[in-house]
């Protein structure tokens, strides 16, 4: 199965040269035929029961010309509507008549034409079996594998045509598979015998829902037999996408809790401000993204997709801003004494939540992914990888390496460490100790919000946004090890592993408390975290 | 330094765009008022939903003191916030009761609120129009329930994707956030799906906390899980889980023609915020839906969409959406207010017996009635397939309206239970 975004990719490609291909195709195997589409046809196929549209759908198949194609591609894209009992295919606003072509008002009040889930996957199956003989390879293939995944006995006849002329060994053994699906079904034992044994071959998990479909009805013996050995088969070969697949999402969860993390392995870890408002940043950060994409969708609609490139730099800034200002106005006055600094920083945070509601409004904003974000890379049968947490994560590596950097090949970054290591000192040596506290505080509220641009392309954006996060980032920053970035990178990723890994075997619910848990037991026995290491906080 | 400024101009700009009107209705200040609560959650996890019932009443009182009122006083609102937080809405009740005085509340959405808002209720004497689907389970003297029980919305979408056109499904995954309703509709189903002859291993059961934000587990777990047999999803998620969830499904492919979800808590407003077209084909089973067509609907849709627009209503001001809750709120307050003009008072026992029988011309096309006993309303039940826009074809209904069953037979010893609050 193709991944959404490639099959959405595709699917614009067909409707735009397919009708060439098809064309062609049917020019040159039903030439002979001489019945084209009919009103009385197109009539039949958008009223009445879906039993009754199938039917019609069937026998205009069986005769198909270019205008069934179109026409069939029409009801694909919901391009239909009827007025009283006349037909019109409607493209950008353009209504035509499906039968003559001719261009043809738009009367007021046509309704669209309904198709259910059924219809729908008929209506994808004929445009499928009508493009088995398109001369374009990649076509005939996802033809084929459409077949292979929903097999009609109604379509066999075109699918041996189809496989007399085809010469593209890969698409053959596709139309053998799917040849064979549809003779799974078959009244003799035999065929059914055979079915089974080939379709051990296609390793998918279409394939495998066809035969546990027909091993929930097979009285043959040795037929049964045959399809459970070849599921076990199909199943053994599934396991390493499963196994990859959960690997995958504990890393995805991981990199968003580095990201939740990171901001806070400077402010809470490097510097010791117990930061209650770090949530909050992120959700300002978050609100920026939707600032932006809110500009975008003004002004500049036509690049609405490159809204994120502006919305990263613009939700760094406006967290980054915020938190100088509260590092100005009130965190300097407390440092050194974290119990007040926490309390001001609650307070701040309920203050933060409380502007945006009364800014946004209390409801959540809607943040749209970019389309390049949407759908996956398939990588196996049944691993397909989903673009916005492939971006996240390697998001949070740009992240994380360019933090890196900053801390310990910079100026800045030299003065930050000399400060937090010992801050009399880098004041002698003439460092600007202040300043260098508002940067950094600073630093980390951006990370902060850019954490907060991520999120908003995976989870909600609301003014409590922060509040679901905040645990989370505690909760790395002190099991890596406060004061240390790689032990926040460590426990990151261990913490998303082990919460997916659990989440699969216990629920969701239940593999929540387990990493508590697992947590509150870890800081008892070790309370300095995966990797201890002097900084300022020691000291105080 | 261009690039801070221009961003904070931005920032500033963009505010003053969506300054939502998150203001709390005038309050009258003439004495002769009735007095109305309403009890909503417009911050929170729940605010997604609730919010915008909170403007339904607003705006239904509004037409109502337009036309005089009710025995010739207005009505006047009081919006209280209990903030998606369950004990907050008993403290809220008490608040509307024993100090403001009101006389009838509208309000919650989850069931756990209304379990919470209950014993309070029921203690202080109160009335509490309740405008969502729910589990059953219940049946309270100082409730009246607008919207459906399970027979009226659960047990038919479950009909639906068993029959040919919806799919055939064999197994079954039941899906939703962790808390009384899911867990008791889930109880009923699986009762149900086990007198149709579903097997349990062909049934998984699957509960998020609320808020739960990442999906992906459970997401590849139905697409192994629908490996099996051809695979229904029934989704009782609540709040705004939902919009991670239907991402998730979209980017992983996962089709409608595959594996179908069917929602009972998800309708037009809670698909504002996603993208709807990889969701084309999910489905809905409400009592109502926007794009229904009758004349009625017509109006109700006229009339809420001017009101968004003159109140600024965030969301709404641009793009005005109807749904089922808000419907069954709207009919809600109206017969609140026939009752009371029945009952020519607004006495909590006087407009509890004035409500038996009364009826509505609801939006959903049909003339909605108030059970003679059981509190619930008569509904007309929709399946609704999502569109690429947003809304919902409706592709299944039933041929009239539909008793509620609050007690349902699905579950053992209920069938012992009268049809009628039983006096405490």
């Amino acid at each position: 199965m193709p991944s959404l975004f490639l099959f959405g990719t595709l699917m614009t490609r067909i409707s735009s040269f397919s009708l060439a291909a098809v064309t062609l195709s049917c020019a040159a195997l039903f030439a002979s035929s001489a019945m084209a589409l009919t009103s009385e046809q197109t009539r039949a196929l958008t009223f009445g029961e879906t039993d009754a549209r199938i039917t019609a759908l069937q026998q205009a198949l069986a005769s198909p010309d270019e205008k069934t194609a179109a026409f069939m591609q029409a009801m694909a894209d919901d391009a239909v509507k009827v007025s009283g009992t006349h037909v019109l295919i409607v493209r950008d606003g353009k209504a035509s008549d499906p039968v003559t072509g001719d261009a043809q008002a738009l009367p007021e009040g046509a309704e669209d034409v309904i198709n259910n889930n059924r219809m729908r996957g008929e209506i994808d199956a004929a445009l499928a079996a009508l493009q088995l003989l398109s001369p374009d390879a990649a076509l005939r293939m996802a033809a084929t594998k459409a077949m292979l995944k929903e097999p009609d006995p109604t379509k066999l006849a075109m699918l041996e045509k189809a496989l007399a002329v085809e010469q593209n060994s890969g698409v053959k053994t596709h139309m053998l598979l799917a040849r064979a699906a549809v003779m799974l079904n078959s009244t003799d034992a035999q065929a059914r015998l055979a079915a089974a044994k080939a379709l051990a071959d296609s390793q998918t998990p279409d394939t495998q829902l066809l035969l546990n479909q027909r091993l929930s009805e097979e009285q043959d013996k040795q037929v049964r037999s045959q399809l459970e050995a070849s599921l076990s088969t199909i199943q053994a070969a599934l396991n390493l996408g499963e196994k990859l697949g959960a690997l995958f999402t504990g890393i995805s969860l991981g990199s968003i809790l580095l990201l939740v993390a990171l901001g806070l392995a400077i402010t809470y870890g490097l510097m010791g401000v117990i930061n209650m408002a770090h949530g909050e940043l992120m959700m300002i950060g978050a609100y920026a993204t939707y600032v932006v994409q809110g500009l975008f969708r003004q002004y500049l609609p036509g690049m609405f997709d490159a809204y994120l490139l502006v919305a990263v730099p613009a939700s760094f800034l406006a967290a980054a801003l915020v938190g100088a200002v509260l590092e100005r106005l009130v965190l300097r006055h407390l440092y050194g004494r974290p119990l007040e600094t926490l309390l001001a920083t609650w307070g701040i945070s309920l203050g933060l939540m409380q502007g945006v509601r009364s800014l946004f409004g209390a409801q959540n904003v809607g943040v749209e992914n970019p389309s390049w974000m949407s759908g996956g890379v398939q990588l196996l049968a049944n691993l397909s990888l989903p673009y916005n947490r492939l971006v996240i994560i390697g998001f949070a590596l740009f992240v994380l390496v360019g933090m890196t950097l900053l801390i310990s090949k910079t100026r800045l970054g030299l003065f930050v460490r000399g400060v937090t290591q010992n801050r009399p000192m880098a004041s002698a040596l003439g460092v600007n100790t202040a300043r260098i506290d508002t940067y950094a505080f600073s630093l980390g509220c951006g990370i902060a919000g850019l954490a907060g641009c991520a999120l908003s392309q995976i989870g909600n954006v609301g003014p409590d946004l922060g509040q679901n996060y905040i645990v989370d980032a505690f909760m790395v920053v002190v099991l890596g090890g406060v004061g240390q970035l790689a032990g926040t990178v460590y426990a990151a990723m261990g913490l998303g592993l082990m919460n997916k890994l659990l989440e699969g075997v216990a629920g969701a619910v239940l593999a929540k408390i387990a990493v508590l848990i697992f947590i509150i037991v870890f800081i008892q026995k070790r309370p300095q975290g995966l990797f201890a290491m002097k900084g300022r906080s020691a000291e105080a | 330094m261009m690039n801070r400024r221009g961003n904070l101009k931005a920032l500033a700009a963009a505010a003053a765009l969506s300054v939502g009107s998150f203001v709390i209705a005038p309050q009258a200040l003439a004495a002769d008022t009735i007095k109305v609560g309403v009890l909503h959650s417009l911050s929170g996890t729940m605010a997604i939903s609730e919010t915008v019932l909170k403007d339904t009443v607003l705006m239904a009182i509004d037409e109502i003191n337009a036309k005089g009122g009710v025995l010739g006083k207005k009505l006047e609102p009081v919006v209280v916030d209990p903030a998606s937080n369950w004990p907050l809405f008993a403290e809220k009740t008490k608040q509307l009761l024993t100090q403001d005085k009101v006389s009838v509340i509208f309000g919650c959405w989850t069931s756990v609120s209304r379990k919470s808002v209950l014993p309070v209720a029921e203690e202080l004497n109160g009335l509490l129009f309740y405008p969502v689907q729910y589990e059953g389970e219940e049946l309270s003297k100082n409730v009246f329930y607008t919207g459906a029980a399970p027979n009226q919305q659960a047990i038919p979408a479950v009909d639906y994707l068993m029959s040919k056109d919806g799919g055939a499904a064999k197994r079954w995954v039941l899906l939703g956030t962790d808390y009384v309703y899911p867990r008791t509709t889930n109880k009923i189903l699986r009762a149900y799906l086990k007198s149709k002859g579903v097997k349990d291993s062909d049934i998984d059961e699957k509960y998020t906390p609320f808020g739960h934000s990442d999906y992906q587990t459970i997401v590849a777990d139905i697409k192994k899980f629908s490996a099996g047999g051809k695979t229904a999803v029934v989704s009782t998620i609540n709040g705004d889980s939902n919009v991670p969830f239907y991402k998730e499904l979209g980017n992983a492919g996962l089709k409608a023609k595959d594996v179908p979800v069917v929602a009972f808590s998800v309708g037009e407003e809670e698909l504002r915020g996603v993208d709807t077209k990889p969701l084309v084909g999910h489905l809905a089973a409400w009592n109502y839906f926007m794009s229904i067509k009758n004349p009625t609907n017509d109006e109700f849709i006229k009339k809420w969409s001017a009101y968004a627009k003159a109140h600024n209503i965030a969301g709404h001001k641009d793009k005005p959406l109807t749904n089922d809750p808000m419907e069954a709120t709207y009919i809600g307050v109206n017969m609140w207010k026939q009752a009371v003009e029945k009952a020519k008072s607004t006495d909590v026992d006087k407009v509890i017996a004035a409500m038996a029988g009364q009826t509505f011309k609801a939006p959903s096309g049909i003339t909605s009635k108030m059970d003679e006993k059981n509190h619930h309303l008569h509904k007309s039940v929709f399946i609704g397939e999502i569109k690429a826009d947003g809304q919902f074809n409706v592709v299944w209904k039933t041929p009239g309206p539909v008793k509620a069953k609050p007690w349902s037979p699905f579950i053992e010893g209920n069938d012992k239970k009268p049809d009628e609050p039983v006096k405490k």
